[in-house]
């Protein structure tokens, strides 16, 4: 299961450190079923919404993941400061950042049980960077992120970051999920 | 090399003789929990993967608990309930505790104990981060999401990470009239920071461990989550079996840690030199004693949820309460129905507590998770505005309790009563020790 992984490019939205998952997606919203296509929708239209005004989309602030009344967002990696996705263990977290079209996280560190819940649900990648890139990346600069080189590259700013490889979840991330891992390996019949 | 508790437990359910922190192992889980927020996503991910007619793993190791969004107009929020009780009758589960009947429970973290789910030993797996309060039992538990819900519904197993273990040693041989369970671990919080223990496993030890009943240890296992922890752990004693052995005759193996277990790290706390602590919005790590912050303004106090709406709580909070009037609103709400029951039963110089807490003017809600998540615009307690609150909960980041123009300050239920009274930040060793002498 060494499968190519293909680069992830787009428009990074800045964040800073301890986004806890009441921020990504406020308790209110937990209510829409995930598995009916239309009303998982809203997910993508309320991520990211509990985070306060002045700090979202550094470091200018006051930019909103997605524009009112649309489901998707213009940006597509997500670059925090440390402890990204603390608080609760609700899957609804990185699920509604996948609905909204967030590809890859950046984060010099997460919360262990939204990046667990990343890797298994196969919903987006959770990178861990080397170093906090949060003050250097503004959000719009168009990012690319090459998995195969471990590298994050800034084209708007022409600068490149190290990423740490993925590690012992590397796997799962490839084979796309727990499930398709487990299937895979033979753990569940396919 | 010896193993900790954490490593023993992962160990045996894995099937090996040790197990060393970073190992990657597939465990047998024993019980899987789950409720009205996370389970119905749980469900359909199961049938999803499994097929329309799979059934469970094993039927009597499924709980499932509804009680976030319980008392409330939401469409939204009562379907999940409605899902989940299709699914329990779908696969004729034994342990669902449905809204509406007398198997009602309230907050799965106070139920589990509660209903002798919380075995020494053990591996328990629910969908709700604050899962690691079973520890308090010498279980490993930890919360997880919907995906591995699914996939333990189906297989009965999960990967898990073999955590570091860092030891966090109460030395004393009493708690101070004025100190509670919550001070200690808002002061450890506030030390090692919110990220403080992440990955980790927090083993609560020392002579001190001993003084705290169970509902104590639960408090600090419950916040093991907000340092980021994996599990909180403690060793299970007397105490541990006397509340264990009165729920459930199921068997169970105590595992302890060997003296030679290697530690991450050890901590030494002095129970007795501890003070009072506060959370300050918006981050449990954001600490200052009460002392500190006393005479800051409040619009409301609110006792309740997994962690500060057990019967102990409410019995510290009324020795402060009776007899006075509060300056603020302030809200009452016990974890579950039976709490709710020993707020009738139990009394205080022969008054029932409820009676004090009516009498005083208090706002008395259902058992549920009611305000400490927010939850939907109807919810009892909810801060709908720019308030500021006192709280005997666990989060307090931006929108935690509702509004995001709100302020939640955490303290203990002795503070938050304390500061009831008197309509600002109070230490409530003012109150005590008047009540001492
Ligand atoms: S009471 Fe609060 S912390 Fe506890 S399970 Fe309910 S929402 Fe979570």
């Amino acid at each position: 299961m060494t499968t190519k992984q293909k680069p992830i490019q787009g428009k990074a939205f800045v964040l800073g450190k301890n986004i806890d998952t009441d921020q990504i997606i406020p308790a209110a919203h937990l209510v829409y079923s995930l598995s009916d296509p239309e009303e998982r929708k809203l997910y993508g239209k309320y991520a990211l919404s509990g985070v306060p005004a002045a700090e979202s989309g550094l470091p200018q602030g006051n930019i909103p993941l997605t524009n009112e009344d649309a489901t998707k967002s213009d940006f597509s990696i997500i670059v925090a400061s440390d402890n990204f996705g603390c608080g609760s263990s609700r899957e609804h977290a990185p699920a509604c950042l996948e609905i909204a079209g967030i590809k890859a996280i950046v984060s010099p560190s997460y919360a262990r049980i939204f990046y667990r819940n990343s890797v298994d649900g196969g919903f987006l990648t959770p990178y861990e960077s080397v170093e906090d890139l949060s003050t250097k990346i503004h959000t719009g600069d168009e990012l690319e992120i090459d998995p195969e080189a471990s590298a994050l590259i800034n084209h708007t700013q022409n600068k490149t970051y190290e990423l740490k490889p993925l590690g012992s979840v590397a796997e799962i991330v490839h084979a796309g999920g727990i499930f398709a891992y487990a299937r895979a390996t033979g753990m569940v019949p396919k | 090399m010896g193993m900790t508790l954490t490593e023993k437990i992962l160990a045996k359910h894995s099937g090996r003789d040790r197990v060393k922190p970073g190992d990657n192992v597939w465990v047998d889980v024993d019980v899987l929990m789950t409720h009205d927020v996370c389970g119905p996503p749980a469900i359909s991910i199961f049938h999803r993967e499994f097929g329309d007619d799979a059934k469970v793993w094993d039927k009597d190791k499924l709980v499932i608990i509804p009680d976030h969004y319980i008392f409330t107009k939401d469409k939204y929020a009562n379907r999940n309930v409605d899902v989940l009780r299709a699914f329990a009758a779908e696969q004729d589960l034994p342990h669902f505790y449905d809204v509406g009947t007398d198997r009602y429970k309230g907050v799965c973290h106070v139920a589990l104990p509660e209903e002798g789910f919380t075995r020494p030993g053990e591996v328990l797996f629910g969908t709700d981060s604050h899962t690691c309060t079973a520890g308090a039992f010498g279980q490993f538990a930890t919360g997880i999401g919907n995906t591995d819900a699914a996939f333990i519904m189906g297989t009965g197993k999960l990967w898990v990470k073999v955590p570091e273990t860092m030891r966090f040693v109460f030395e004393g041989t009493s708690l101070p009239p004025y100190l509670m369970a919550k001070d200690i671990i808002l002061k450890i919080i506030g030390d090692i920071g919110v990220d403080g223990a992440t990955y980790r496993t927090m083993e609560f030890a020392g002579p001190g461990i001993k003084v705290l009943t169970m509902e104590d240890r639960m408090t600090l296992t419950n916040m093991a989550i907000e340092a980021g922890g994996k599990n909180g752990v403690v060793e299970p004693d007397e105490i541990t079996e006397k509340y264990v052995k009165a729920r459930t005759d199921k068997p169970y193996e105590k595992f302890y840690s060997d003296p030679d277990a290697k530690y991450f790290s050890e901590h030494f706390y002095n129970l007795e030199e501890l003070v009072p602590m506060v959370a300050k919005p918006h981050s449990p790590d954001n600490k200052a004693t009460a002392e500190e912050l006393e005479g800051v303004r409040l619009d409301r106090a609110y006792i309740g949820s997994c962690t500060g709406g057990k019967l102990s709580d409410f019995r510290a909070a009324a020795e402060i309460i009776r007899g006075n009037k509060l300056k603020i609103d302030t809200y009452i709400v016990p974890a579950t129905t039976e709490i709710a029951r020993g707020l009738e039963t139990e009394t205080l110089l022969g008054t029932p507590l409820i009676d004090i807490f009516r009498e005083a003017g208090c706002k008395i809600g259902n058992a549920s998770c009611a305000a400490c998540l927010g939850g939907p615009s109807d919810t009892f307690g909810r801060l709908n505005q720019e308030e500021v609150c006192i709280s005997s909960t666990n989060r307090n980041y931006p929108g935690r309790m509702g509004s995001k123009a709100a302020q939640v300050y955490l303290a203990s239920p002795y503070t938050v009563a304390a500061s009831a009274v008197t309509g600002v930040i109070t230490d409530p060793r003012v109150f005590i020790q008047e009540t001492v002498i």
